[in-house]
């Protein structure tokens, strides 16, 4: 009986405030489809975090034949003992924790590597193999992370032979702070939606409340309990907002699923990796969960003053 | 049943008591008329014994319960045992009679099979039998207030309070519903009816209380609006 009765004044509540309760859904879905997008970029970002550092390796460069402007490179090229000091001091116990693996690519092979790159004719006759030193390419230990980078790089550039260690880790560091701005630019956004989001709803159950009066007004006289004669405007809050981080979650999935995967993996894929448009599921329970404290928080602010015995 | 000590009630600082030191009791079953002119204080009387009011001075016990100190979350509960009726109904327009007085059980929770039996039972004492599917405003002003008392007495309460229920009536309607409130009076249901009427009064020969500005000036076991004659 109780239990028809209320579903019955929500549907008469829906009814009766049409437009407001549609204005209730689009806020919520649109805020909560920024919040869930914010979500699932991190997601994504924290997946690709291993995948790139995995790639990025330290590349120690040694001196070359050719003088240079640096003072460990002061005695020309690097000798065998210098060179052999950076690979006992790579391979020591106390560096077991950050290095894997390091092997060293001769110079004959970087400038190969550099023809290759670059073509033949880039600055033809003017690069001998002089102007390049060998490199030690360092293989760091899984997972890799932005402060394995700094260890190894700090303990061989001050060593003598060595002209200059180097990672692109900060290179993906600038990258990921990119990301973070977008992300938080999708999180403010959404947190003016949220809070428009609310005073509309705090606006439907008032106006709601208002064109029940007289029936709120009976149901105090014959001695309702609070509860009830609140539970069809709180659920009418809680409804459409739900609806919305419904509609919010399929659309992320929709979205993620036919426009973003599909983009990403013909222009991006090397940067971005695969889209999972299931990572909308795993958001979803926090956007519904953020829906429900939205009306809830709503309900709480208007029905204190509205619905009193 | 109703017990007021000293009750004095102001409503705004500085301003004149809307009551002011009432000491009044009324015994289970009696009909108590509340007469005076406009703002003498009797709608302030029926909502403090609804508890919709909240006593300044003195005390006041309804069905055994001091009012003042009755917590918040107890109201409801103290009001299923209290019926009310107004001068302007206050049914709901799109609801049909029977449903105006279901909705009464509906809300305090009682189950379909109760109301299915008691309403047809209620509607039948006010004389509305055969109209339960009417909405409101298909009848006159006398059954819309004979739905209303239906719904007021619907939930068997031990108290009808009755703030001016003819005062949109005219004499002979406003005698059938004095009639229908005999009658819920004759079930030991105590009745306290505010009203100006001075015909009900006089005819009806039951207990007088009249009010001067919030204060009790006259108060008869069997009396007439005016006064003795």
């Amino acid at each position: 009986m109780r239990f028809r009765f209320v579903a019955a004044e929500i549907l008469h509540g829906f009814r009766r405030n049409l437009s407001m309760i549609g204005a209730v859904i689009l806020v919520t879905f649109v805020s909560l489809s920024a919040v869930g997008a914010a979500l699932m970029l991190q997601m994504q970002v924290d997946r690709l975090k291993g995948d790139w550092y995995g790639k990025v390796e330290v590349s120690i460069f040694l001196c070359p034949v050719d003088p240079v402007d640096i003072a460990n490179c002061a005695g020309g090229a690097v000798t065998q003992d210098q060179k052999n000091a950076v690979r006992t001091r790579l391979e020591s116990p106390e560096m077991a924790p950050y290095v894997a693996q390091v092997f060293e690519q001769d110079r004959e092979s970087v400038l190969a590597e550099y023809y290759e790159r670059y073509g033949e004719d880039y600055l033809p006759g003017q690069l001998t193999v002089d102007a390049f030193g060998p490199v030690l390419h360092v293989k760091l230990t899984e997972p890799v992370d932005e402060t394995k980078f700094d260890v190894v790089t700090d303990t061989v550039s001050t060593m003598p032979g060595v002209l200059e260690a180097v990672d692109q880790s900060d290179l993906l560091g600038q990258l990921f702070d990119l990301v973070g701005k977008i992300r938080l630019a999708a999180l403010a956004a959404a947190g003016v939606l949220a809070l428009a989001a609310v005073l509309l709803i705090t606006t439907t159950i008032r106006l709601s409340a208002l064109s029940r009066q007289r029936e709120t007004g009976i149901m105090r006289l014959v001695g309702a309990s609070n509860l009830f004669i609140q539970l069809p405007f709180m659920l009418e809050g809680a409804v459409a907002a739900l609806l919305g981080s419904v509609l919010a979650v399929a659309t992320l999935w929709g979205g993620s699923q036919f426009l973003v995967a599909e983009w990403v993996e013909t222009n991006f894929a090397l940067l971005m990796g695969k889209v999972n448009p299931l990572d909308a599921l795993a958001v979803a329970p926090w956007l519904v969960g953020a829906a429900v404290v939205l009306a809830g928080l709503s309900s709480a602010l208007t029905l204190r003053r509205f619905t009193r015995v | 049943m109703i017990k007021f000590d000293n009750v004095t009630k102001i409503y705004a600082r500085g301003a004149r008591p809307a009551l002011d030191e009432v000491s009044l009791e009324v015994p289970r079953g009696e009909f108590c008329f509340l007469v005076g002119a406009s703002g003498s204080g009797k709608s302030t009387m029926l909502s403090i014994v609804l508890r919709e009011e909240h006593i300044t001075s003195g005390s006041a016990f309804v069905l055994g319960q001091d009012l003042s100190r009755m917590p918040q979350r107890r109201i409801p509960r103290f009001r299923r045992q209290i019926g009310s009726v107004f001068q302007d109904f206050r049914l709901l327009d799109r609801k049909t009679v029977f449903e105006n007085v279901a909705f009464a059980m509906q809300v305090i929770g009682r189950p379909r099979h109760a109301i299915m039996r008691t309403v047809p039972d209620v509607l039948d004492l006010v004389g509305l039998a055969g109209k339960e599917k009417r909405t409101p405003h298909e009848l006159s002003g006398g059954e819309q207030q004979r739905v209303a008392i239906a719904r007021a007495v619907v939930n068997r309460p031990q108290i009808l309070l009755a703030d001016e229920p003819t005062g949109n009536l005219d004499p002979r309607t406003s005698e059938g519903i004095m009639a229908v409130l005999e009658r819920v009076n004759q079930t030991g249901t105590t009745v306290v009816m505010a009203t100006h009427d001075v015909g009900l009064v006089d005819q009806a020969q039951h207990r007088v209380v009249e009010l001067v500005e919030g204060r009790v000036v006259r108060d008869e076991a069997s009396g007439y609006y005016g006064g003795d004659v």
